[in-house]
């Protein structure tokens, strides 16, 4: 046992885990942070992405410990209150998705993808970028157009920060 | 069309909890003194259980029993069963070898669960279940069919001698015979449909809580049909009495086929809440999932077409045989006979058909239905011979298509389907001009100066859809009815809520059957709520499968919607002092036709539970419930058409376009319409190009993670170009067909069409991977 001391969704926390404890379960189970899924057991399919100091990490690829002293931002600590951020607002718009248990660990990765490539992507780069995530119900399409669509509202959403 | 009714692409309601983080998943539920299960597995394809010993578990921390599959034959709960009987040829029934929630005595599959662990934490459960020591006798093992229907091949079950389920057949086989007998050309192909795992992102998950006190049990899991688990659960399993279990599947990570079924991890988890008295929980990791969700397809089939000088088909011949697996689940043994060989006329006229099915058993995870169940197989073969036919015949395969093409309806098949309505032309033509299929031989010719390998591929797909009319099924041996349910309630300050039997798993119920609402009483979405999934709140259903939300499940809403309608017009018509007959509905109002006296929604609802001013004789309340049984399936068609490029260093396919044009009949909401294609069109590409579940020589999954189980990824898919032609179904009351499973159906052929066009050799089996592509190529056989 260890306790590790973290900041969630902009709140310090401390929490005792088993060494072996993975981020993803202490943001789930302590936390009852369960937008963060579970889809694989080998860091496959991106259902568990959540930022980690401002980056997209596979939360089921992190001991608990590992991520102590960092900042850790899950799917319900995106948006600005009752205001959706641009990811999640382009999601619901394109239909870019459907069972919703990829979607999370999707918006996830797909904001750090659009962080990453500020105001240069196109189709080929998003679908390249979206290697770690995988969704079953949507064929993509419409997540690749959601980023695309995003990618233009955070552009403008952060020029008139 | 109001603004959100019907064709409106309205944006779908469930999203805000999905994009938040809010969606409730079975394994996000946590309840007060929970434990949780960890399976213990054979690690064997085939052994004798000789023994279990838990007693340095049982010391564990956190450990609160182990629980074994002797005890739970002891404790008499029943051997899981198949839902669908069919007789072989000679008459006799099909063979089912018993197959218990835990297996007692012997194992058939990697994965097959011997014992459980329930501990405090998932942890010590796990801890705990690498202290128990099983005795194993290992048996030699028959993972594929032509292994397991040799001679002297080793036996999975008494009941089933030669490992054969059933040798069934369908079709005329004297007229085929007479059809070949005349035949100018005739076309020949071996072909495999190779065995998919169905993988939704959410691994299966279920919590039994069992009430001591009410000796009542309540199962949160992941399922497409609530009420049939229920009912399966208790008539048959004998786990608790009807009324005394209630099943939730809420939100529920994607199915395609793999959560109708009944798995016995659910049993186990009942069985063993009420012997430890605490909820117990078991979460499947994706490996697991490999190892013990059903699988899919799995057919080798041997088809000949008989074709007249003019190139217009007499006859079609199949040999099919079907892996099973090592036991027959719920549905599979309805999917390789009623849903596949019935299909096999395809959008043809096809005067005589015989099929041949023979179900195998091996030592391997069970098969039952997987997106579009039967159908891909079918359309796989059929389409695959038709463009092989038009090679061998050298003509253009478009053209060889339409010549043979169904353009009568109804058209009764000579497999037992009679087709409603279709324009399969009207498809055709618009797959062929989305993708400029005139100009193709020009772009060959070019990329060929290039030194490159570009292919085209055609498949025209036909399904039955909207499982399922009960009387027909009921013929063709199925255990149940396959109506659905509905019932509309108008609250007293007029909003309303939807009781459902069909379940959403992604596929957008909670907007599309809202705009149904919204069309027909003027209401907006936001004040209609769809309630499914919770056998305490609807009162019976079937679930979702087959794309019959809509055409089943969404006609009860209007069959159940009109007797509130014709009861609200009688309350408005008193209130309003004018006759019955003159009420028309407009935007949620009710309008005296012809004057500018009305009534809104709300007041009528209001009215109906005041009750102090309604017509004489009329019981208060404003609630109806509908039970609707289609009287035929639905038939959805189209034509998806493929660009590729091979390149002839690597084998490796890219694509260029991907058209699709469908025929679903009328749509409600285009954009979630559209979605399910893609999804569909996903599966049936990454059936075509990548996913293979694999079992070695001696039953070992080779691929049971997705490190080894290819998945379709962004990367690996085009974006495709949709378009609709449209036949309304007369046969349910919004004209709908369905659209889930389309894009599965269709999409195999007309991939695996094109890169045999492009590297010119009509033999290639699924998946397409690029080492198989090269060596189609390069003339080695692989
Ligand atoms: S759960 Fe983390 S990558 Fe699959
Ligand atoms: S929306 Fe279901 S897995 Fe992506």
């Amino acid at each position: 046992m260890s306790t590790v001391d973290l900041t969630i969704n902009g709140k310090a926390v401390s929490v005792d885990v088993e060494d072996r404890t993975l981020l993803v379960h202490v943001l789930r189970e302590n936390f009852n942070l369960t937008g963060t899924h579970v889809g694989c057991d080998t860091s496959q399919c991106g259902a568990c992405v959540v930022h980690v100091d401002g980056r997209a990490v596979k939360s089921c690829t992190m001991l608990a410990g590992q991520a102590a002293g960092c900042d850790v931002i899950t799917i319900e600590g995106i948006a600005n209150g009752d205001e959706l951020h641009p990811m999640q607002a382009a999601f619901r718009d394109n239909h870019g998705l459907q069972c919703g248990y990829c979607t999370p660990g999707m918006i996830m990765s797909s904001i750090d993808i659009v962080n990453r490539y500020s105001g240069k992507l196109d189709e080929a780069t998003v679908r390249h970028e979206l290697e770690g995530n995988i969704c079953r119900c949507t064929g993509y399409h419409n997540i690749v157009k959601s980023v695309l669509d995003a990618a233009g509202r955070m552009k403008v959403s952060q020029a008139a920060e | 069309m109001g603004v959100e009714g019907i064709g409106a692409s309205v944006k779908r309601k469930e999203d805000r909890r999905f994009i938040t983080g809010k969606g409730r998943y079975v394994d996000d539920i946590k309840l007060v003194g929970l434990t949780h299960a960890h399976f213990i597995r054979s690690p064997h394809a085939h052994a004798r259980v000789k023994g279990i010993d838990s007693s340095e578990a049982m010391k564990m921390p956190g450990v609160v029993a182990v629980l074994t599959g002797q005890q739970i034959v002891d404790d008499k709960v029943g051997n899981l069963i198949c839902g669908w009987a069919i007789t072989s040829k000679d008459g006799s029934p099909m063979k089912m070898g018993a197959w218990p929630a835990m297996a007692p005595e012997t194992v058939r599959f990697v994965g097959q669960a011997v014992a459980v662990v329930i501990a405090e934490t998932k942890n010590q459960a796990k801890d705990a279940a690498e202290a128990v020591v099983v005795d194993y006798e290992e048996l030699e093992a028959v993972p594929d069919i032509r292994a397991a229907i040799k001679q002297g091949a080793p036996q999975l079950h008494p009941e089933a001698p030669g490992n054969v389920v059933y040798d069934w057949h369908i079709g005329d086989e004297a007229a085929v015979k007479g059809a070949f007998a005349k035949a100018a050309n005739v076309v020949e192909m071996d072909l495999t449909n190779n065995r998919l795992a169905p993988n939704p992102m959410e691994p299966r998950s279920a919590i039994a809580d069992y009430d001591t006190a009410e000796e009542h049990y309540t199962l949160y899991t992941t399922s497409q049909n609530p009420h049939v688990a229920r009912l399966v659960l208790s008539a048959f399993y004998n786990i608790a009495p009807e009324h005394k279990l209630r099943v939730i599947a809420p939100d529920v990570g994607g199915g395609f086929g793999s959560k109708i079924y009944i798995y016995p991890e659910e049993m186990v988890a009942l069985w063993a809440s009420r012997k430890t008295g605490r909820p117990v929980k078991w979460t499947s990791d994706r490996t697991e999932a490999f190892l013990t969700d059903h699988h899919g397809r799995d057919h080798i089939s041997k088809a000949e077409m008989a074709f007249d000088k003019d190139n217009m088909i007499l006859g079609l011949r199949v040999k099919t045989h079907a892996n099973f697996g090592a036991y027959m689940s719920l549905f599979s043994s309805a999917v390789p006979t009623y849903l596949y060989a019935t299909l096999l006329s395809g959008q043809y006229m096809i005067p005589a058909i015989y099929a041949e099915v023979m179900g195998v058993y091996t030592n391997t995870t069970p098969v039952d239905a997987y997106r579009g169940a039967g159908r891909p197989e079918a359309s796989y073969l059929l389409e695959r011979m038709m463009e092989t036919a038009a090679r061998q015949l050298k003509v253009d395969p478009t053209e060889l298509r339409r010549k043979n093409f169904i353009t009568t309806f109804p058209y009764q098949t000579p497999v037992i389907m009679a087709y409603d309505i279709g324009d399969f032309g009207a498809s055709l033509d618009a797959a062929m001009k989305a993708i400029d299929y005139a100009g193709f031989a020009g772009r060959k010719a070019k990329a060929k100066s290039e030194g490159k390998l570009l292919g085209i591929g055609v498949s025209c797909y036909i399904e039955a859809c909207g499982i399922a009319p009960s009387k027909a099924v009921g013929s063709l041996g199925a255990g149940v009815g396959l109506w659905e349910s509905a019932e509309v309630r108008v609250n007293p300050v007029g909003t309303i809520e939807i009781l459902t039997g069909s379940h959403s798993h992604g596929q957008g119920h909670e907007t599309t059957f809202a705009q149904l609402i919204s069309e027909r009483l003027g209401v907006p979405i936001s004040q209609v709520q769809i309630i499914h999934g919770d056998t305490d709140k609807v009162q019976f259903g079937m679930g979702t499968y087959g794309s019959r939300s809509l055409a089943v499940g969404g006609a009860a809403i209007i069959k159940a919607m009109e007797k509130v309608e014709a009861k609200a017009k009688k309350i408005a018509a008193h209130a309003l002092e004018a006759s019955e007959g003159d009420i028309v509905i407009e935007n949620g109002e009710f309008k005296v036709a012809g004057t500018d006296k009305s009534i809104a929604l709300p007041m009528v609802a209001l009215a109906a539970y005041t009750a102090h001013n309604l017509p004489d004789g009329m019981e208060p309340g404003l609630k109806e419930t509908a039970f609707y049984d289609p009287t035929n399936f639905t038939f959805p068609a189209g034509t998806y058409i493929c660009e590729l490029e091979v390149d002839a260093g690597t084998g490796k396919t890219s694509f260029v376009n991907f058209v699709a044009a469908d025929d679903f009949g009328r749509l409600i909401n285009p954009m979630i319409v559209e979605g399910q294609v893609h999804g569909g069109l996903a599966q049936g590409i990454g059936q075509a190009l990548l996913e293979h579940a694999v079992y070695d020589t001696n039953g070992q999954p080779v691929t049971a993670s997705f490190m080894d189980y290819a998945m379709p990824r962004a990367d690996d898919l085009p974006s495709f170009q949709l378009s609709h032609t449209t036949t309304l179904c007369p046969g349910n009351p919004l004209g709908v067909k369905g659209c889930g499973e389309a894009g599965a159906i269709g999409a195999s052929a007309a991939v695996i069409n094109a890169i045999t066009d492009a590297i010119d050799n009509n033999k290639l089996e699924m998946p397409a991977t690029p080492n198989r592509v090269w060596h189609a190529i390069h003339g080695k056989a692989q």
